[in-house]
């Protein structure tokens, strides 16, 4: 047997439990369109389900996005210390972090797909509904004659057919909702844990590494002052030694020309490219 | 000739068109049973638009039993064995 015979009656099976109950067709009439409307408000909270589940995706993405961009500032504070290593670290995670978003946009894209289907099936059904709710009492009425109850048959398996069918549609849409509430739960302890940034960066470990290694500097930079004072060299003039670290480490820092400006990730001048929410901009690859 | 396209609708199709329909049906079959997902979608894809360009969809006031059903345009093959698996079953 072909494939669409099989999926016909599969689909008519479930939809044959709805009619079984009802001894005269006319409270089967009645019945089916009970659970039209029934099926119409599952629609519909499933379509908000599908809406909520895209915005939680949206807003990781989000978090995502801010968890580069400190890790990306994390690396070059990094090297500007001369702490490869760390700067290292930094920059794996952040590519950590592009899998993940790549992740999160095939599913956001799954979810939006559902979302649409969902809407159409709303609209159709919310039509055959009503169209259902007018016919049924024609068909009450003549409900005498043989040939209407034939009809009343017909129209009722239709309509339990098209009910499997949206029933279909719906689970398609919770399997696609609870397949992104795993990765987003993942994503979540990832973030929660560390692995990635933590956003607060209160119990950042890269972030604690970093500050020790500037502090560290800090006091090298400090000790060597005191040396100076405490044995002024009788040649080089004091504290020369200090100011020019000083305005070396702030000359690196300074963006000197134009050009670092724009290469800056913040862009908060250049609405005219939207950035993607689930790609991440490479300093490299700046347009 | 009364075809459904899960998720989309119904749509009435001429009687003349359930030989090409059939032999589609076959290939479908074929790549279902060979787990073959690029000429899976590909069948699915012409069955699915086959329908869509001969048939005219049944107004939303005519309630009437389809003779043959089709899966979404995107459902994928694990999704199709998945739905065939509950056949006999009817489980919900």
């Amino acid at each position: 047997m072909g494939v669409m015979k099989r999926l016909t009656n599969i689909v008519q099976a479930k939809a044959n439990k709805v009619l079984d109950k009802a001894e005269d067709p006319r409270e089967t009439l009645d019945l089916s369109y009970e659970k039209q409307i029934e099926q119409l408000q599952q629609v519909k909270r499933g379509l908000a389900d599908v809406a909520t589940a895209k915005k939680r995706i949206e807003l990781q993405a989000q978090q995502l996005q801010q968890a580069a961009a400190k890790l990306q500032n994390q690396a070059r504070q990094a090297l500007a210390q001369n702490r490869e290593d760390l700067a290292t670290e930094a920059l794996t995670r952040r590519s950590g972090i592009a899998t993940q978003l790549e992740g999160l946009k095939t599913q956001h894209d799954q979810l939006a797909q559902q979302q649409e289907r969902l809407e159409a099936t709303t609209q159709q059904l919310q039509a055959r509904v009503e169209a259902f709710r007018t016919q049924k009492e024609t068909l009450k009425a003549s409900y005498t004659a043989a040939q209407a109850q034939t009809r009343i048959g017909e129209a009722v398996s239709g309509i339990s057919e098209s009910m499997s069918d949206t029933g279909l549609a719906m689970q398609r849409a919770q399997d696609k909702i609870a397949q992104m509430q795993a990765r987003a739960g993942a994503v979540d302890e990832l973030l929660a844990s560390g692995t990635l940034t933590d956003l607060s960066g209160s119990s950042d470990p890269l972030q604690a590494q970093l500050d020790k290694a500037a502090a560290a500097g800090d006091v090298e930079l400090q000790l060597a002052q005191m040396k100076a004072e405490l044995n002024p060299p009788t040649a080089a003039p004091s504290g020369e030694l200090g100011a020019g670290n000083a305005t070396a480490a702030g000359a690196s820092d300074e963006p000197v020309d134009g050009e670092l400006v724009h290469d800056a990730p913040s862009a908060a001048g250049t609405p005219a490219t939207p950035a993607d929410p689930f790609t991440l901009d490479d300093a490299g690859s700046a347009s | 000739m009364i075809v459904r396209i899960l998720g989309e609708g119904q749509f009435e199709l001429p009687n003349s068109q359930i030989a090409s329909l059939e032999k589609l049906d076959m290939q479908l079959v074929a790549a279902l049973d060979a787990d073959d997902e690029p000429t899976f979608r590909d069948v699915l894809t012409r069955l699915v638009q086959s329908v869509r360009s001969e048939g005219t969809p049944v107004a939303a006031d005519r309630f009437v039993p389809s003779d043959l059903t089709l899966p979404h345009e995107s459902a994928t093959l694990a999704e199709l064995h998945e739905l065939l698996a509950s056949e006999g079953g009817g489980e919900s």
